[in-house]
């Protein structure tokens, strides 16, 4: 029989975590012994099978989860998106047509839409020419002519809806370290919005501003200026009280800071010049939609590591939320969005909310947003958490569920902690804490555009799922 | 009257802190009936019988807070529920000023204190292999408090652990003593030479106890839980553990403590110990003296003698033991005796530590006396679960039937109190039996629980015109938080009649039960 560790317990001092009763931790500390309490809870809802395979996970021979996670996390550590131009859909996308149509989210048929993504797909197909009118464009989806696939199987995100279409153009933000692409849109700005669903002329008209005036100054601004390093922004932008993803106002005035003196020189016209920069500096969120591409940039790098169970994409399509972990490549784990809670402009209430929506969540992804609220005590009241204590506690319980903590991006109120990162789905199933994620509300007419903001969960099914699934590609169930 | 209900989503305690906190509330004024539970079927059956929870409560689910109160006014309903938030808010705080981040699983634990080697898990029955499994994984020595784990869950644990060369102590281990650190239900006793190792709970605790009265030490004290020895466990854990204390410099006698082994597991151990160059002191309660004949094994009759066998040994003496001071005993009989009337002559044991109970019911039973029970030495004496006592009768008041829904008799005395009261109020009965078990765990004051309910059982007595004997006896040391002669004292003041040891209340008892019979 193998007796050192037993002799080892004998002659060393004993360490004691408690599971359970906490009467028996506090007879230990009692006895000058150290003892940590487990803030234990039934895993996975009380359901003992996950709880079986969870363990049965860690006790793998040579534990290869654990260095393949540590991979994982060292591959985000390691990544370095930078802005490096803009393009259009069509120039970069593979297998692209005028009827093909990206969206948010895990896969969805027309019929299983919610309104504000019906409502956009309309706007997107005539936005392309495609159809004159929403009748029209109905027609040609229920001809079948219209394909639909998620913006996240393309290397791209994009907010709420997401539509990305033929036409648009796109951030491209090259993760220097491992030379992989991610592409997001514009930010259209706030009001009547596709990415809310509205689809009126004025909107059309707007994303046709940003494909033929905007992009282009911006691609002669970032070719004058040099590719934008987009990690030293985000790390900025944390210790300047953003968390990235509700508020962004820090991040998108260094963006126009650091942008505006190559703009004014690629700009001739001043009535362009002042357009631009009127768009620029008019949204908070500006800078949301390249965070996104950086964030998309950063967790494909750790696509497809065997044995490695870091999440690599959370999405929702308005209609389900899904999430895809390492080990499993491009599987969805899906499961029904959950109802964001929070604060309504006025004259909005939780009766007009649509369910949560987006390809945001790419953010929380990688440690931003929901999981740096702590840094970030101004988004308390607009998220509409209880307090600010409030807020880093969000942040705290997220370190529960990663693999590690950021070492680029800091948080000032928390100690200069670095972000929690790298969604371990095990550590999901085993706490019964899902990621925490901040997001704007839109209503769920087509049309009338974002409601509110607020704080809305992951459902935890999705991490079941893929937890489930993970276990069988081992053969241990 | 008003019913008031609450749920708090994602709030998860643990059952000993909800129903200290349901126990506190049901005490305040004008509240009925009042439970704070975690959502399981389970609970929700309990509350939903009790008129707690109604239809229009809000859904919850296993990791919601449950809080129902019924109270004559809504104030006072109002007052239950505030009073709740205080109490889980105080022990928040008190969380939060240990450590800043609690760690959710055993993992993080880990990870935050890397020197941790060492799991106390206490888990309901059915996540328990899971966590278990988890602090194997992790490298961690286990103890296992929870029970309603599965035979095979057991066994492939052990068999884990023996791989890995670590301690599975459990399940439904309740007590040990690792390098001085008492862990779950345990004593402070000094520390020496005598290692045990004990498939018996309070067994451990009774005979570390004794050691420390007798002026021994203990090295290590080991649990394997209930089943260890059974055939279908093998008696893994109780090798490894003979093996570690064999290996143990510090120790120098071996105590073992179980019921009978099964017959296999019986040989292989004597095998084990034939090469043992330590003594070993064996109380196989309950079984025979036969059983260890012509090897090197001493046989301890019971509790009492094992420690001191294990003494004596630890002092380089020989093993052998004077007799029984009968003469004693009986004058001390006569005494008791001498106020009760001729129709008193059962008894009745209330029991909160299972082996104390069965060491009691093994030494009546040499006396010539049987007794009914829920862990009856024969199955013809079985006590079915939920019926008054009858005769002679000993519960163990720990076992599931009590347990259920509640925490265990050592916490709470709310069930042993009541039962006091009617077996009081039998007159047939001439002798309640106690025992009052302290150490780590247990409750802070157990002496100060039973107090109140030995003056209320000899007052009921007393009312009928009968006197009534309580005999008790304190498994404590000096050394541990409730001090041993602070409790012996407290029950003293109420009344009763305090032993030196559990195997000597019984005998007194049983002598008090002779006695009364013949007259």
């Amino acid at each position: 029989m193998n007796m050192q560790h037993i002799q080892k317990l004998f002659a060393s001092q004993l360490a004691v975590a408690n599971v359970g009763v906490d009467v028996f931790c506090q007879a230990v500390q009692d006895q000058k012994v150290p003892a940590v309490q487990v803030d234990w809870r039934p895993p996975a809802g009380g359901d003992v099978e996950l709880a079986q395979i969870l363990a049965k996970l860690q006790t793998l021979p040579g534990n290869p989860i654990e260095e393949a996670n540590r991979e994982g996390f060292s591959r985000m550590d390691a990544s370095d998106p930078e802005w490096t131009g803009m393009v259009y859909a069509h120039e970069v996308l593979p297998d692209m047509d005028k009827y093909t149509i990206g969206h948010a989210g895990p896969p969805l048929a027309w019929e299983d839409m919610c309104g504000p993504m019906q409502g956009a797909v309309l706007g997107a197909i005539r936005y392309e020419g495609l159809a004159q009118t929403d009748e029209e464009a109905l027609q040609l989806i229920q001809e079948g002519r219209i394909r639909f696939r998620p913006n996240h199987n393309v290397q791209c995100v994009g907010p709420m809806t997401g539509m990305i279409t033929w036409s648009m153009p796109l951030f491209r933000v090259v993760n220097k370290t491992f030379g992989n692409v991610a592409y997001c849109t514009i930010n259209e700005g706030l009001g009547k919005v596709m990415r809310f669903g509205a689809n009126d002329e004025t909107v059309i008209a707007r994303l046709k501003w940003l494909e033929q005036t905007l992009a282009p100054a911006l691609n002669r601004a970032v070719e004058l200026h040099g590719p934008f390093n987009l990690k030293v922004i985000m790390a900025k932008a944390l210790s300047m009280g953003d968390e990235m993803h509700q508020r962004n106002i820090a991040a998108s005035s260094l963006f126009a800071r650091t942008l505006m003196p190559s703009l004014v020189r690629v700009i001739d016209d001043p009535q362009v010049l002042g357009e631009v920069t009127d768009f620029i500096t008019g949204n908070d969120q500006f800078f949301l939609n390249l965070a996104m591409a950086a964030c998309k940039s950063i967790c494909d790098t750790v696509k497809n590591i065997p044995y490695c169970t870091l999440v690599t994409a959370m999405s929702r399509n308005g209609t389900n939320f899904g999430i895809k972990i390492s080990a499993l490549g491009d599987q969805w784990f899906q499961a029904p969005v959950l109802m964001p809670e929070g604060l309504f402009f006025p004259g909005y209430g939780p009766e007009d909310a649509n369910p949560d929506m987006g390809d945001s969540a790419i953010t929380e992804t990688y440690g931003i947003g929901g999981f740096t609220m702590g840094a970030s005590p101004a988004v308390v009241r607009f998220v509409g958490a209880e307090s600010v204590q409030a807020a880093m506690d969000y942040t705290s319980s997220m370190y529960q569920i990663t693999q590690g903590a950021n070492r680029q991006l800091t948080i000032p109120t928390m100690d200069f902690r670095g972000a929690p990162m790298g969604i371990d789905v095990r550590k999901v199933v085993d706490t019964g804490i899902t990621p925490v994620i901040n997001t704007g509300m839109a209503h769920k007419q087509p049309g009338v555009g974002q409601v509110g903001a607020g704080i809305v969960r992951a459902p935890m099914d999705c991490f079941t799922q893929a937890l489930k699934a993970f276990a069988q590609s081992l053969t241990l169930t | 009257m008003t019913t008031k209900h609450e749920v708090r989503k994602n709030q998860y305690f643990d059952s000993v802190t909800l129903m200290v906190a349901s126990s506190a509330m049901r005490q305040m004024d004008g509240v009925i009936n009042a439970a704070v539970m975690m959502g399981t079927d389970h609970n929700r059956d309990l509350m939903r019988n009790a008129g707690l929870i109604g239809p229009d409560t809000p859904t919850f689910g296993v990791n919601d807070t449950v809080i129902g109160v019924q109270a004559e006014t809504d104030q006072a309903a109002q007052d239950a529920i505030a009073y709740f938030d205080t109490f889980i808010n105080g022990k928040k705080a008190s969380a939060q000023a240990q450590t800043q981040v609690r760690a959710t699983s055993l993992p993080t634990a880990k990870s935050q204190c890397p020197q941790t080697n060492f799991a106390v898990i206490s888990v309901p029955g059915r996540y328990a292999r899971a966590e278990a499994e988890k602090a194997l994984g992790l490298g961690l020595h286990v103890l296992l408090f929870s029970d309603n784990v599965s035979l095979q869950d057991e066994v492939e644990l052990k068999e884990m652990a023996l791989e890995k060369g670590l301690l599975m102590m459990g399940p439904d281990c309740g007590t040990t003593i690792i390098n001085g650190t008492a862990l779950g239900f345990a004593n402070v006793v000094r520390r020496g030479n005598i290692g045990l190792v004990a498939a018996a709970g309070t067994g451990l605790q009774e005979v570390t106890v004794l050691i420390d009265q007798l002026g021994g030490g203990v090295s290590q004290a080991l649990g394997t839980g209930g089943r260890d020895l059974k055939a279908e466990v093998g008696g893994k854990m109780m090798s490894l553990c003979l093996e570690a204390l064999r290996n143990d410099p510090e120790t120098q006698v071996i105590v073992i403590l179980s019921k009978p082994p099964a017959k296999e597991v019986m040989a292989r151990m004597l095998e084990q110990l034939s090469t043992m160059d330590k003594p070993v002191i064996a109380a196989f309660l309950g079984g025979d003296p036969s059983l260890v004949e012509g090897t090197n094994v001493v046989w301890a009759g019971d509790l009492e003698q094992a420690a001191k066998l294990a003494v004596l040994a630890a002092q380089g003496q020989p093993t052998t033991l004077p007799p029984q001071d009968t003469a004693h005993t009986e004058t001390y009989v006569t005494q008791l005796c001498a106020t009760l009337k001729p129709k008193q002559t059962h008894l009745r044991g209330l029991y909160s530590g299972g082996t104390l109970c069965y060491e009691a019911m093994l030494i009546l039973q040499e006396e010539g006396i049987d007794a009914w029970s829920n862990i009856a030495l024969d199955a013809r004496w079985k006590l079915p679960d939920g019926q008054p006592s009858r005769d002679n009768t000993l519960l163990d008041m720990g076992e599931d039937f009590f347990t259920n829904g509640m925490p265990h008799p050592m916490i709470d005395f709310r069930q042993r109190v009541e039962r006091m009261e009617r077996e009081a109020a039998d007159p047939d009965v001439a002798v309640l039996l106690l025992d009052c078990v302290g150490g780590y765990g247990t409750h802070a004051d157990p002496a100060g629980e039973l107090a109140p309910a030995i003056r209320r059982a000899k007052e009921i007595a007393a009312q009928d015109g009968r006197d009534l004997v309580i005999l008790a006896s304190v498994t404590a040391t000096e050394t541990d938080p409730q001090v041993r002669s602070h409790q012996i004292q407290i029950l003293e003041q109420a009344g009763a009649v305090v032993a030196s040891c559990n195997a000597q209340a019984a005998r007194l008892a049983a002598g008090i039960i002779r006695r009364q019979r013949q007259e």
